[in-house]
């Protein structure tokens, strides 16, 4: 086939969207290795679900409800993006913020109270994962924070280059999706 | 090349030899013809002056089957070698034959401690004897391994016998050999496993029978 | 991370561009070949690094505890540093740099037809990033305690507790520097794919892509998706060493061999990683000096992207004897032994390009045939370790080393200086010396094989990896010689290597300066000076008409035809 066309051969891609893809295929991967293993060594002990029972349900629920509605706050702030509506931007997506702060405060919460309750990271499999895998969780979340603070930033300088909106929010969706994983694996088996 | 291979002493050992054998055999005959298709092919086509490259893509089936069909056969002879080795690595590794005689392999920075349970055919009782570094087996008699780990991740390597294994802690893993032949054998350590790795080695005493019978009354006089 | 119109917008404005200063046009520098450089200048830095350490140990096992001219005694537990740092040093901090990080910024953009990478600004990171975790693995050798000394493949529990090996910042600052690394590749990887998809010029399908990008790109793409479960056994190492858990260590109910497998599902991919865009310099080589096509150009593709894929599914081939129930060994062998099939095709199709050819053994070509014929036997050797029950033998011996030197090494040597000789003259407009150029091959070929191939027979007389003094054990002491042979072929393929250090600034400083198109090439790069400016194309990006490999194509009069070259039809 021959193409002449005068523009470039993948122009109607975004650059920003591709990488942010193929960054999240990576973090996929990251993530797959630690659940892999969790499940792996989950399959060859015993006594785990007794272990869980000392997690919280209930404010792990209430976590996760945060959580799901950021990641509503976060669409609602790209849609500002595309209705042109800089005041919306910045409210949505500073409660996207908001909502963040608070998944992270209820998360520590729950670690004080669990360190409180004797169980460390060190008292057994069990827990070493539990900490490893919501502790690695909560740093991306904290990373998309950080991200989202600073698209609330640009935003009070206008709509320019706001398309990376749209990118933090697959960052952010991806991030949620992971505890989506990891709630029932740590709290529920 | 073959003849670097250590005097193989086990019963099993001539299986892995002749395996690796037909691998050489094989690899071998494929390093000649390519390298000399490779060598002629320079020298038919170097640079002459006034002589044009054929343009040849070997983009249609028609072409390429020049390269698919030799990787085909690669593929059969892969095959074959693998299908060949299954039994091998069955006979060594899958089933563990019952043992005429049961000892216990502890590797530990950096010593193998071998555990013999006595007369009694048990471990864990007072009739136990522990050595460091020496094994002690009569010859033609299937011998039984348990190996374990104190620390770290060794290999228990017997070179003559074509053994080797990993002693992973926190696991028991079983193994087997049968000497073939009366003599000293070393037991080196094939993992590194911290500074006395380099050293840490054994020796594997094979006896015929009636001298493994004075051994064992010389270590066990009561039985 | 600019849209699009941004992209073909910036050029325009720029191309009389201002003057940018010492530190932003060499050192803090966005453009793709500059950063190129950089990674070129790093790894050739440390390879010097690895190189010594290289030469420390060949003493010690020629001549166990004696002083080593230049260095001093090496003690065990410095053999044990000097085995681990040279591995990590030569995989992650040569070959990586090198191999993907030079000559993918270098090359992707020119050969794809765009003016930079897609995120400039992330790939100036990328490389800073890189350089940090050079300095911390360079720091690791002067804290208390030496460096890391558990093996470059680091097994715990011997590398998960700190009394194992005496060793503890050291081996902190080892998995610290390894995150480091791979941060950087990961920004490098997401860069060369977003390049390549989005920003090829007009008429550069993917089936015209030059198969260097595509190896190139396969190669970062195994590496994103393999690094993953790596780095997650690294975070729970480094929380066994630091934190005191133990997801490694059995009395607390962790497993040893989770690591392994955590590893090698890496660590074959990253072979390949390292190995596809050495083959892909070759695949740009051998053509041009043939002056013929590459030889089924979409069978190495699919070839390329089969072994790829294929390179998930055999780690474990790596761990026959590690204690995991042995009836997996078969499974993994038969996969390992399907992998060689795509490559098998690669290698079939280099020799089927000689076919017909009108070859010119320049520098480059004989690097790049060098290659061809090491990776044979580099191929053939790992058929030994393939197979479960010679692997029961050959395991954890010298053969092992013999066989990875064969397939890694001459993909950094051979493939890599096939590279720098053939775009030298776009890299920094000059030529380099062909005269040394040869010597240098033909020195390297001699003394690669005199060192490399008698490991094949150490290995097969049972002498074991990773050991400081082979004179400890009787059934060893006959090889010794064998030591000694290789010790003192291992220090001239360190002195063969002098030639292309003069060669190389002799090059840069006093070369003839180069033209456009040395080698009468095809792929885009030879369409902007030597060397490119700032972004590449002047005012208008080239248009691309056909595949990479058009030579001696009856189209045209001449026995190659770019692929910018616009031809109007003939009339017959
Ligand atoms: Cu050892
Ligand atoms: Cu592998």
């Amino acid at each position: 086939m021959e193409t002449t066309a005068a523009t470039r051969a993948g122009t109607d891609i975004l650059p920003g969207k591709v990488g942010v893809w193929w960054f999240l295929a990576s973090e996929v991967m990251l993530f797959g290795g630690l659940i892999g293993s969790f499940i792996v060594s989950r399959l060859g002990s015993s006594g785990w679900s007794g272990e869980a029972a000392h997690l919280s349900v209930p404010v792990a629920a209430i976590n996760t409800l945060v959580l799901l509605t950021s990641s509503m706050t976060m669409v609602m702030a790209f849609g500002a993006v595309e209705k042109g509506d800089p005041r919306g931007l910045r409210t949505y997506l500073f409660l996207t913020v908001l909502l963040g702060l608070t998944f992270l405060g209820i998360k520590a919460y729950e670690y004080s109270s669990e360190v409180a309750a004797g169980f460390t990271p060190v008292t057994g499999l069990f827990w070493s994962f539990y900490y490893t895998m919501t502790g690695l969780h909560a740093l991306h979340v904290l990373a998309g924070i950080i991200t989202n603070l600073a698209l609330f930033v640009m935003a009070r300088r206008g709509l320019r280059n706001q398309h990376r909106v749209e990118l933090a929010g697959l960052y952010w969706h991806f991030v949620d999706i992971v505890w989506i994983f990891l709630f029932p694996l740590l709290y529920l088996t | 090349m073959m003849s670097w291979l250590p005097e193989n002493v086990s019963t099993y050992g001539g299986d892995i030899d002749s395996i690796i054998r037909l691998i050489y055999y094989i690899t071998s005959a494929w390093f000649f013809l390519t390298l000399g298709v490779f060598l002629l092919f320079l020298i038919l086509y170097r640079r002459r002056e006034g002589r044009r490259a054929t343009y040849i893509r070997g983009d249609r089936l028609a072409e390429a089957a020049w390269i698919l069909i030799p990787a085909l056969i690669v593929l059969v002879l892969d095959l074959w070698i693998d299908f060949r080795g299954a039994d091998a690595w069955a006979k060594v590794k899958g089933r563990v034959p019952p043992g005429d005689l049961r000892v216990q392999v502890t590797a530990k920075q950096f010593n193998w401690e071998i555990l013999y349970p006595g007369p009694d055919g048990k471990f864990g009782t007072a009739d136990d004897l522990q050595l460091e570094n020496e094994m002690h087996v009569p010859v033609n008699k299937v011998v039984r391994v348990t190996l374990k780990s104190k620390d770290v991740i060794h290999s228990f390597f017997l070179p003559n016998l074509r053994l080797k294994q990993d002693a992973v802690p926190g696991r028991e893993i079983e193994g087997w050999f049968q000497a073939t032949k009366p003599g000293r054998y070393e037991m080196p350590c094939a993992e590194l496993c911290g500074f006395g790795h380099s050293g840490m080695n054994g020796w594997l005493h094979v006896h015929p029978a009636d001298e493994y019978q004075k051994w064992v009354k010389e270590h066990w006089p009561t039985s | 991370m600019s849209d699009p119109v941004a992209v073909l917008a910036i050029p325009e404005a720029s191309l009389h561009h201002e003057e940018l200063g010492f530190w932003r046009t060499y050192l803090f520098s966005t453009e793709h070949k500059t950063i190129g450089k950089q990674y070129l200048s790093l790894g050739l830095f440390m390879t010097i690094v690895g190189g010594f350490l290289a030469y420390v140990m060949r003493w010690q096992l020629a001549y166990p505890d004696t002083e080593v001219p230049g260095w001093g005694f090496v003690g065990p537990e410095f053999y044990n540093v000097l085995v681990t740092m040279h591995g990590t040093i030569m995989v992650f901090f040569v070959a990586m740099p090198i191999l993907l990080g030079a000559f993918g910024n270098f090359l992707i953009p020119l050969m794809i037809g765009a003016r930079d990478m897609a995120f400039p600004r992330l790939n100036m990171l990328s490389f800073w990033t890189l350089f940090v975790g050079t300095l911390v693995l360079l720091a690791s050798f002067f804290v208390p305690g030496g460096a890391a000394s558990a093996g470059w493949t680091g097994y715990p529990p011997l590398s998960a507790k700190a009394i194992y090996t005496g060793v503890n910042w050291g081996l902190n600052l080892w998995i610290l520097a390894h995150a480091i690394e791979f941060a950087s590749f990961l920004m490098g990887g997401v860069n060369f794919l977003t390049t390549a998809i989005t920003m090829r010029a007009p008429g550069m399908t993917f089936f015209r892509l030059p198969l260097v990008v595509w190896q190139l790109l396969t190669a970062a793409t195994l590496f994103l998706l393999s690094v993953g479960p790596l780095i997650a056994g690294a975070v729970m190492l480094l929380m066994d060493r630091i934190a005191g858990t133990s997801f490694f260590l059995p009395e607390g109910g962790g497993e040893p061999l989770l690591w392994q497998h955590l590893f090698w599902f890496f660590g074959h991919p990253e072979v390949y990683v390292i190995l596809l865009p050495a083959v892909g310099f070759v695949c740009e080589v051998l053509p041009v000096f043939c002056r013929k096509p590459l030889f089924g150009y979409r069978w190495i593709i699919y070839s390329t992207i089969t072994a790829g894929i294929l390179s998930f599914v055999v780690w474990a081939h790596h761990m026959f004897l590690s204690g995991m129930d042995p009836r997996l060994a078969m499974p993994f062998s038969i996969t390992t032994i399907l992998i060689s099939v795509p490559f098998a095709i690669l290698v079939f199709a280099m020799i089927a390009t000689l076919w017909g050819g009108s070859i010119r053994f320049t520098t480059p070509m004989l690097f790049a045939l060098g290659f061809v014929s090491m990776f044979i036997v580099g191929g053939l050797t790992g058929i030994f370790n393939g197979s479960a029950p010679a692997d029961i033998y050959i395991t954890d011996t010298y053969f092992v080393v013999g066989h990875f030197h064969y397939t890694l090494f001459s993909a950094v040597v051979f493939g890599g200086f096939a590279g720098i000789y053939f775009w030298f003259p776009k890299m920094f407009g000059r030529m380099m010396n062909e005269t040394l150029g040869k010597v240098h091959f033909w020195l390297t070929l001699i003394f690669f094989n005199a060192t490399f191939f008698p490991m094949h027979i150490l290995g097969l007389g049972g002498m074991m990896r990773r050991i400081a003094n082979p004179m400890q054990y009787q059934f060893l002491q006959p090889l010794q010689p064998i030591n000694v042979f290789i010790t003192f072929s291992a220090i001239l393929l360190l002195v063969a290597q002098i030639p292309f250090a003069v060669n190389f600034v002799w090059g840069l400083v006093a070369g003839t300066p180069a033209e456009r198109n040395p080698w009468e090439a095809n792929t885009l790069e030879w369409a902007a000076p030597s060397p490119p400016p700032h972004l590449n194309w002047g005012e208008a990006i080239p248009t691309v008409h056909r595949g990479p490999y058009e030579y001696s194509s009856p189209e045209g009069p001449e026995d190659w035809l770019p692929q910018d070259r616009l031809v109007v039809a003939r009339s017959s």
